[in-house]
């Protein structure tokens, strides 16, 4: 049974529409990844989970219970801010206790509970800093520990780590992961670094303009991308413009000079999607000129101009010759790799 | 670098700020060392005053205890007035800061435009609506019936206190709002969060970041209205008067401008004491919140 579910969720601004129809059920200790651009809603509706916004239509339920009638403050649930929105004028010690405060927990527990909560995230020791005193990094476990300290139902995370640097966001991200199977608490990541998403979560959800353009797991959204949208969003991808001819038998679909029995059900003008390593150099295949080629140490890549535009190809570097600039190749790949969609033509 | 270019540099700033400087030195601190020294002068009724050497004024202010009740009122006024503009100023500033919009910048006006207006203009105002019989309020409330007698405005501590408040409303609002400013969008979603009230939200974690804000809004006000002149000598004339009127009064009406001069030097140096030594002590005790 979902444990969080929104259900057709909507917000406005006025007149204007920034989430919409957003539907999705979260199971108990999943961890799901919201991801988009900028500006695609986001933000909006993590807030509307947390309760500081409210839908302007839809519900959302925990464990069945309307959540939207539940006043912030009360739904339990634990917050980390993009801007870590620490208590400037209190210590780390301080910051993480004030939750339990709340909850009236008898002093002694608390100060065990604000013990083990900076513990876990790796700042023993740092109990009296002041979050002025302390990098970014440090603020952001201080952020996580005040989360978490109160045993939230679920636990929200806007961008916790877009103000970090690549190494220490790395770092974050297994640690994020470690400490979420360890204690297993439902979390919702807001993020829009796709691998960020992939590395950490269950399910993805991909959004784009408000709209949910596809849920799934890291996998599935990467190998099977429901739009085009979700294909370009996550990592590269080939996008060749193709065609099914069915008054041959068997039906044909050729991208320029390469072809395979087409798949059922569409017909006419299509656009095939297929990953740049998904492809490879063969004999036979869709006809392309290497423009040029870049070591990249434990790969290959390739910029090559083919009958059907642009093409990039990624090779893994096993040691093997790589075709050199300006050399004619053809392109090949596996008709399970790539993924068909109709095209409209313009 | 030549060691010649290195001296260049060296003078550079010290050309770039001279005239500012010359300016400075000119208008302020000549003027001001020149009084300090008149301070010592001696002075009688038939003989003016005497470029000499003497305590005689410092003295006189030290001892006569009407000096004394003089600096006394000035600060309790000047307290009064700081504690009247932080109660009413900083919720002020909050609920600003929390209108959306139109509403914020209307009312941003409203509160800012008095500093458009001359302060005599605004105490003058004051005094209209409760100047003894002829008040409009005092007129008002009295055709009503409400009261017997005009309520006691002109020539008391609270009307002085009151004006200059009023007065004075915009500095503390201003002071505070610039705190408000730094605090981070979410802070108070984030105690939210963790379950706290409104109330506690304000007590806890809007308050001590604030407090910075208040204090020098409260620095400001409270130097500003100690040595106010306009307010105080439209409100208390000559029937009560502050350091900054009594001063005036020695300089232009009894003509002794060596006491006037000690009283003034005498403000100054309180003045430079309180506030210098306030500033250290808040910025030691908030030195978190400031940094
Ligand atoms: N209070 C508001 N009033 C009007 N429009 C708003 C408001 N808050 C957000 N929006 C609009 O809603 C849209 C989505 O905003 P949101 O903050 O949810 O985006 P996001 O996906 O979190 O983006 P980012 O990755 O930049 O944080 C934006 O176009 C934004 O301009
Ligand atoms: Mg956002």
């Amino acid at each position: 049974m979902a444990y969080l579910e929104l259900d057709r969720v909507a917000k406005q601004f006025g007149a204007q529409t920034v989430v919409d129809d957003f539907s999705l059920s979260v199971g108990k200790g999943e961890f799901i990844s919201f991801l988009g651009p900028s500006g695609c809603g986001k933000t909006t509706t993590l807030q509307m989970i947390a309760g500081f916004l409210d839908p302007t239509r839809g519900a959302i339920r925990l464990e069945g219970k309307d959540l939207t009638a539940i006043h912030p403050a009360k739904r339990g649930l634990g917050i980390v801010f993009q801007s870590y929105a620490l208590f400037p004028h209190m210590t780390a010690a301080e910051n993480v206790a004030f939750g339990l405060e709340m909850r009236n927990v008898p002093r002694s527990e608390r100060a065990e509970r604000v013990r083990a909560a900076l513990a876990m995230v790796g700042l023993a020791g740092y109990e009296d800093r002041h979050p002025r005193r302390m990098s970014g990094g440090q603020q952001q476990r201080v952020a996580l520990a005040r989360a978490l300290v109160i045993k939230p139902s679920v636990l929200l995370l806007d961008e916790p780590l877009s103000n970090l640097d690549a190494k220490l966001r790395e770092e974050m991200q297994i640690e994020l992961r470690q400490i979420q199977r360890t204690i297993g608490t439902t979390t919702i990541l807001v993020t829009h670094d796709q691998n960020e998403a992939m590395s950490l979560s269950d399910r993805i959800v991909v959004m784009s303009q408000g709209r949910i353009e596809q849920i799934g797991s890291p996998q599935e959204t990467y190998e099977k991308p429901a739009s085009a949208f979700v294909s370009q969003f996550l990592g590269r991808t080939n996008d060749f413009a193709a065609a099914i001819d069915r008054s041959v038998a068997p039906a044909q679909l050729m991208a320029g000079s390469w072809s395979t029995p087409a798949p059922a059900g569409l017909n006419g003008p299509v656009t095939v999607s297929i990953r740049p390593e998904r492809i490879g150099f063969g004999d036979a295949g869709l006809g392309a000129k290497i423009v040029t080629r870049i070591f990249q140490g434990n790969h290959w890549l390739f910029q090559c101009e083919s009958e059907c535009g642009v093409a990039i190809v990624i090779r893994q570097n096993d040691g093997k010759a790589q075709p050199v600039e300006g050399e004619a190749v053809r392109l090949t790949w596996r008709p399970e790799d790539m993924s068909v969609r109709a095209r409209a033509i313009a | 670098m030549s060691a010649g270019a290195e001296e260049r540099e060296a003078r550079t700033p010290w050309a770039l700020t001279a005239p500012a400087l010359l300016l400075f030195v000119g208008v302020l601190l000549i003027p001001l060392a020149m009084t300090v020294m008149l301070s010592f002068h001696d002075w009688g009724q038939y003989k003016g005053i005497e470029p000499v050497f003497i305590l005689k004024n410092w003295h006189e202010v030290a001892t006569d205890p009407y000096f004394a009740e003089m600096f006394w009122r000035t600060f309790r006024i000047a307290i009064l007035t700081t504690l009247l503009t932080a109660l009413l100023g900083a919720p002020e500033a909050y609920i600003l800061n929390r209108m959306s919009g139109r509403w914020k910048s209307f009312f941003l006006l409203i509160i800012l435009g008095p500093l458009l207006i001359s302060v005599v203009a605004r105490t003058l105002g004051w005094a209209l609506l409760f100047g003894g019989n002829n008040g409009l309020v005092n007129k008002l409330l009295m055709s009503v019936g409400l009261i017997h007698a005009p309520i006691p405005f002109m020539f008391t501590e609270t009307g002085m206190v009151v004006a200059l408040a009023h007065v004075m409303m915009p500095f503390m609002v201003l002071s505070v709002w610039a705190a408000l400013q730094r605090l981070d969008p979410q802070i108070e979603n984030a105690a939210m969060s963790l379950g706290a009230g409104p109330a506690t939200i304000i007590r806890r974690i809007i308050m001590p970041q604030i407090m910075p804000g208040v204090l020098s809004g409260a620095i400001i006000v409270f130097s500003l209205s100690a040595s106010a002149f306009a307010t105080p000598a439209i409100i208390g004339g000559r029937r009560l008067k502050v350091a900054a009127t009594l001063a005036y009064d020695e300089f232009l009406n009894t003509l002794n401008w060596p006491l006037g001069a000690a009283v003034a030097t005498l403000l100054l140096v309180a003045l430079v004491f309180i506030v210098v030594g306030s500033n250290a002590l808040i910025e030691r005790r908030y030195a978190e919140v400031f940094r």
